[in-house]
């Protein structure tokens, strides 16, 4: 069987800077996974390259053994790969209900219609589904930016999850969130990922919530990926203590 | 704010013709009848630069440009192809459909004020070629002799009463056709790459082609607003595709509102009255319509029609709240 994701010797460089180097990772289908890694490590870098924004200067990425190096965004989307990002990337003037609808909508073959009216009925049933999934069903008819910042992020990862992609990609889902908020996210991250069956890799700087909810880790540091294994390997690993945590058992997580 | 659905869309539609029309027969005041001609190409013109630039977020200083092609392409074919009215007005419609691909494949992949600077040298560019091709388009005097009329369908556009009937016919199609745009996938898409193109990149939607389409609908509707103003003057002017055609409807959906669908149309109605009266009292017209620019920018901070759009949902939200706390006081 293929993998959902298969990434083989990615390199970038920024000037004189490898944001990656030699990056080689693959994901099963249906699997759920974290990367972490300091400031500057290079995870954004990483999502930019999978998802089409950034083209590597070597290496391939393959989706369910089709490569995507070189394909515009749209057809990288079509192959199954979809993104939430760091700061949540919305729709200001839509409503929640209508932002869901139109990504369905998007993903319709008739988004460039005119002679029907949006929504088409066949929209609804998904963005219903998938509002219901997040928990933004009471907020269906409010406005995106006037939605708290937590929501936000949870409508930002459900555009992304709308139109039924095989590989979720999450940029930091829990960024600027407080502590209770962080893990009512991440548990609602598992719980889309244990119904949708997709496969979901989540950037993370939370240890407490990567070593709970990712049954693997990737270690990311200056573009290399140093570690790739359970939380329990990845606890061990002397290059990650030494390069990531700092001092043993400083911050060592529990 | 869901928009209106298509069957009620239409009903209103052919409502409000049906009003225009039983209006109209009955006067016979020229001053409101030039007045409604005047009305329909402003606001079929300004609405079309609402669906690009609120819409779509692409901000034209050229949209006059299609306004000045749209005259020039139809007087021209009416008196060089001796062929009916409709058959000049599908042959516009594809000229500037043309001109508008041409020009928009350029213009729609920049961003902003690049975009909005190079619509507006695309425009200088159109007014300098009109002035220069004196043979064809008599430059600086204008197209002259006279847009020939030929009756068809039993309508004679010649008399002003027909003339009249016929732009508030054209006005309402075109109004709907619009509404029927913004309110289709389509126009949720556009509205999508207008808040967040790089998002919608990211949902597979193909931006540039997206804007291109939306130009050219734009393009087509704003050329039907200027063969209706060469109908009405029976000629066409190189001022039809000057800079200041383009400044006006951006005036006139400031006015208005660029939030609303029919924001535009009111900001004409508000515009051409503006003109009339202030006119009659004094020559300084462009003194007063700044000076309500001004108010209605600074005062309000949004055009006439978001402003009432806004008030009466804000009331009917306080009613359902009043209404919440009586029956919550009642029980």
């Amino acid at each position: 069987m293929t993998a959902a994701l298969e990434i083989r010797d990615l390199q970038k460089s920024f000037g004189g800077v490898r944001a990656t180097n030699n990056v080689s990772l693959t994901f099963e289908a249906g699997s759920l996974a974290a990367v972490i890694g300091p400031n500057g490590a290079g995870k954004s870098t990483f999502f930019n390259l999978i998802s089409g924004a950034l083209r590597p200067d070597y290496g391939t990425v393959r989706v369910e053994g089709r490569d995507i190096v070189g394909l515009s965004r749209a057809e990288i989307v079509k192959l199954g790969i979809a993104r939430a990002f760091q700061v949540a990337s919305l729709f200001s003037t839509f409503t929640v209900g209508d932002s869901l609808l139109a990504a369905v909508t998007s993903g319709l073959d008739q988004s460039e219609r005119m002679l029907s009216r949006f929504p088409p009925p066949q929209a609804s049933s998904r963005a219903e589904e998938v509002a219901d999934m997040l928990g933004l069903t009471s907020k269906w008819r409010t406005k995106s930016s006037t939605l708290s910042h937590g929501d936000q992020k949870l409508l930002d990862i459900a555009i992304a999850l709308v139109r039924e992609p095989r590989v979720l990609l999450l940029d930091e889902p829990t960024a600027g969130m407080g502590p209770d908020e962080r893990w009512r996210m991440i548990e609602k991250v598992r719980e889309m990922w244990t119904r949708q069956k997709i496969t979901v890799v989540f950037i993370e700087h939370d240890m407490d919530i990567v070593f709970a909810v990712a049954p693997r880790i990737c270690v990311l540091c200056y573009g290399e990926i140093i570690a790739d294994g359970t939380p329990d390997e990845i606890r061990a690993n002397a290059r990650v203590i030494e390069a990531y945590l700092g001092t043993p058992n400083a911050e060592a997580p529990p | 704010m869901r928009a209106l659905s298509f069957s009620r869309a239409l009903a209103l539609a052919a409502i409000v013709l049906g009003l225009l029309f039983a209006l109209l027969s009955t006067t016979a005041n020229h001053a409101l009848m030039d007045f409604v001609i005047r009305l329909a190409s402003l606001a079929i013109f300004a609405t079309s630069l609402n669906l690009l630039a609120g819409y779509g977020g692409m901000v034209s200083f050229g949209h006059g440009m299609f306004y000045g092609f749209g005259a020039y392409f139809f007087a021209l074919t009416m008196q060089r192809a001796g062929v009916s009215i409709p058959v000049a007005i599908v042959a516009s419609i594809l000229g500037s459909a043309l001109l508008a691909a041409i020009v928009g494949v350029i213009c729609v992949r920049l961003k902003e004020i690049y975009f909005s600077f190079v619509t507006l040298a695309f425009q200088m560019l159109i007014h300098a070629t009109i002035l220069a091709a004196m043979p064809l388009t008599g430059g600086d005097q204008g197209l002259r002799g006279g847009v020939p009329r030929p009756p068809f369908l039993g309508l004679n556009l010649s008399n002003q009463k027909q003339l009249c009937m016929f732009s508030a016919f054209l006005l309402i199609v075109c109004l709907f056709a619009m509404h029927h745009v913004v309110s289709s996938p389509f126009g949720a898409t556009l509205r999508m790459t207008r808040d967040n193109a790089d998002r919608a990149a990211y949902l597979g939607i193909a931006v540039d082609r997206v804007r291109l389409k939306a130009f050219i609908i734009a393009a087509v509707f704003a050329s039907i607003g200027g063969l209706l103003q060469a109908l009405f003057v029976s000629g066409a002017y190189p001022d039809f595709a000057y800079w200041t055609v383009s400044g006006e409807g951006i005036f006139v959906i400031m006015l208005g509102g660029t939030t609303t669908f029919l924001g535009p149309l009111l900001g004409s109605v508000l515009m051409l009255l503006l003109n009339d009266f202030v006119s009659r009292f004094t020559e300084y017209h462009g003194l007063a319509l700044g000076s309500v620019i001004l108010v209605v920018a600074l005062g309000l901070r949004k055009g006439v029609g978001d402003f009432v759009v806004d008030w009466l949902s804000a009331r009917s939200e306080a009613d359902a709240s009043e209404r919440t706390k009586t029956t919550e006081a009642a029980s």
